[in-house]
């Protein structure tokens, strides 16, 4: 039953719902027309798309050659974009799977979206090293199967092939979760529809009928795909770390990587999911399940892996310093006072200064200021990946091989093409499933709703606490 | 629970989960045998009442990962000391520290993957099942407790459904 709820929590469901008033919150923005923002939204995702899929195509024909890599940056936006695209990602899971173990009750609003958002971001990252093969149509010599080439099989010491592990696996998992928990959402959507929808939804469904053992098997296949995902999900940015980790570059080759990049993960990944959830709360007014209250928790995580990784930026600044290794200190004083000091600094303001402001609990509370600051981590978590990559390898060894970086208009197509990519996807699962999980909601409402916990509730409270040491 | 085939049930709809709650333990106090319950959404203490057996989808799990681990760890021993030895970087043939991520990961993704296809099949779910069901509203706000006709008096759950509070009583084979 209900259990005995803090007096001091503050409701996470506001409006006084019932569970009918739910299904119809949740379900028909899935019903409805769609509004001329969500119209808007997609020509223009689709749009940018084309273009992403014609540079892509571009590069097929062309070769890598029309992207302005070199012999000394032989890594540079393709690599940066993979990596943010994955550490945005990594939110998706962290939400549904670290805070169900947690048992943190607002994920319920936002575990949805931000699962779909993982894999449509896994989707963009896993573009890049494909393509970035330049042979594309050999990709499969990544995958280790008997073969008539030898048998020539991958390398399994590589840290690149663990990434190829690492990120199938990840979005396998994704998948599973992400569908799992929506079928009982498509069932709702289904026995509210008629004729052909009902049928398409009953296929989505997979038949599920709300029974207690299926409940109670779901229950526990979440529980354990959270318990499988948690390392799952560190342990993919970790691996993604030892791209760089492993190498023997000065800048790369250092043991904070999988802790320092799994927390710029989270980061990043969290500001997406704000940056995300603030517009759709508006768009399909979900105010009452998207509260005040899950924008705060969710920068109170920026604020924290946000600091995080400034630590860890001067801890890699430190032990540069220390070590005594001048090629070291050559790379971190490369990349604060070199050509791309911009980008350094840029990195530094946007990741560990501008969530401190999140100290503050009216900053926290307010949605304008958020999405604003959303978005500023976002561009910061990106000139971070830009500085380790392309600033680090600028200035190489050998200062007669030294070279300059800029992208050219076949990389800047390909990285917008994955915004269309990433919004079409998500528009399209706005408009077919509920975004926000609606028989999780339903879970939590006697725990959560504002009719049973916090100011809305005083007098009625004892009343409630009495109802419920009766079941227990 | 019994799998729901040409059966002729009898069952009330309940507006709220501890109504529900409450008529499934007068229903074992009057012994009278439940079908099946429905409800909306996962409703705790459920379980323990219809003394449902705790799932073993985990202990598959297990197994399903334990064989990722197995597929994985003897696949590269294999490869890399039978099949095709090769030397990276002047490590050994069997260079096991290397192989913990993708042993890892294999671990995760057959035991993700394992659980997930025996959670639907156990279930009778998957793409294309049509399976009937009770009422519409059962995924949206009405929680549902079922009795078999061939085994409970009709008019004995009508009874009972009348003293527990349901706010709907049918009849339907399915």
């Amino acid at each position: 039953m209900s259990a005995v709820v803090s007096p001091i929590r503050k409701p996470l469901i506001t409006g006084n719902k019932t569970y009918h008033q739910i299904t119809e919150d949740l379900i028909s923005p899935t019903e409805k027309t769609p509004t001329k923002e969500w119209v808007i939204g997609f020509i223009i995702s689709v749009s940018v798309l084309t273009w992403g899929v014609f540079c892509i195509l571009w590069t097929i024909w062309v070769g890598i050659g029309s992207w302005n890599l070199n012999r000394t940056i032989n890594w540079s936006w393709d690599i940066t974009n993979f990596v943010w695209w994955i550490g945005i990602g990594h939110a998706g899971t962290l939400i549904s799977a670290i805070l169900l173990l947690f048992r943190q009750k607002w994920r319920t609003g936002v575990n949805r979206a931000a699962e779909a958002m993982t894999i449509f971001a896994v989707m963009c990252a896993g573009l890049f090293p494909l393509i970035h093969m330049g042979r594309i149509w050999l990709a499969m010599f990544i995958l280790p199967y008997p073969n008539t080439r030898g048998p020539l099989w991958p390398n399994f010491n590589s840290p690149l092939l663990w990434d190829v592990f690492a990120i199938s696996t990840y979005l396998t998992v994704s998948v599973l979760f992400w569908y799992t928990g929506l079928v009982p959402d498509f069932a709702t959507v289904r026995d509210r529809a008629k004729g052909l929808r009902r049928k398409i939804y009953n296929t989505l469904s997979f038949g599920w009928t709300g029974s207690a053992k299926h409940w109670q098997r779901w229950e526990s296949l979440s529980l354990v795909l959270a318990g499988l995902a948690t390392p799952l999900v560190l342990s993919v940015h970790t691996i993604v770390s030892f791209d760089f980790a492993t190498s023997v570059i000065p800048g790369w080759h250092t043991t904070i990587f999988p802790p320092y990049f799994v927390a710029g993960a989270i980061f990043s990944g969290f500001a997406m999911v704000l940056t995300l959830m603030i517009i759709t709360r508006k768009l399909f007014n979900l105010q009452d399940y998207i509260t005040i209250e899950h924008i705060e928790s969710m920068n109170k995580v920026i604020l924290l892996t946000g600091t995080i990784v400034g630590v860890a930026y001067l801890t890699e600044l430190f032990i540069a310093w220390y070590s005594g290794y001048v090629y070291e200190q050559f790379a971190f004083f490369n990349r604060a006072l070199g050509p791309y000091w911009w980008a350094y600094f840029g990195m530094m303001f946007c990741n560990v200064v501008s969530p401190q402001f999140f100290w503050k609990k009216s900053f926290r509370r307010n949605v304008t200021l958020t999405f604003f600051l959303s978005i500023v981590v976002n561009i910061g978590m990106w000139f971070e990946r830009f500085v380790i990559i392309a600033t680090t390898l600028a200035r190489d060894y050998l200062p007669s091989s030294w070279s300059l970086y800029s992208p050219s208009w076949v990389e800047i197509g390909i990285y917008l093409g994955t915004f269309g990519l990433f919004f079409t996807c998500f528009l399209i699962f706005a408009r077919v499933a509920p975004v926000v999980a609606v028989a999780e909601i339903k879970h939590i409402l006697k725990s959560a709703g504002d009719q049973y916990i916090g100011e809305n509730n005083k007098g009625k409270h004892q009343q409630h606490g009495i109802s419920n040491s009766e079941h227990h | 629970m019994a799998n729901l085939n040409n059966t002729e049930v009898i069952y009330g709809l309940y507006n709220d989960e501890e109504d529900l709650l409450r008529a499934v333990k007068t229903a074992k106090k009057d012994h009278l045998e439940i079908h099946d319950v429905f409800s909306p959404f996962p409703v705790h203490g459920l379980d323990q009442l219809l003394e449902l057996e705790e799932s073993r989808l985990h202990q598959a799990g297990f197994i399903y990962g334990a064989l990722g681990t197995l597929t994985a760890f003897l696949g590269m021993t294999w490869i890399y000391t039978k099949d095709w030895p090769n030397i990276f970087g002047g490590k050994p043939y069997w260079s096991v520290p290397a192989f913990i991520p993708i042993t890892f990961e294999l671990t995760v993704l057959f035991s993700a993957i394992g659980m997930t296809v025996t959670f639907y099949i156990i279930n009778g779910l998957g793409p294309g099942v049509v399976n009937k069901h009770l009422d519409d509203r059962i995924t949206d706000d009405k929680f549902c407790l079922a009795f078999d006709k061939s085994q409970v008096n009709s008019e004995e759950a009508v009874a009972f459904f009348k003293t527990t509070g349901a706010s709907e009583v049918n009849s339907k084979t399915i």
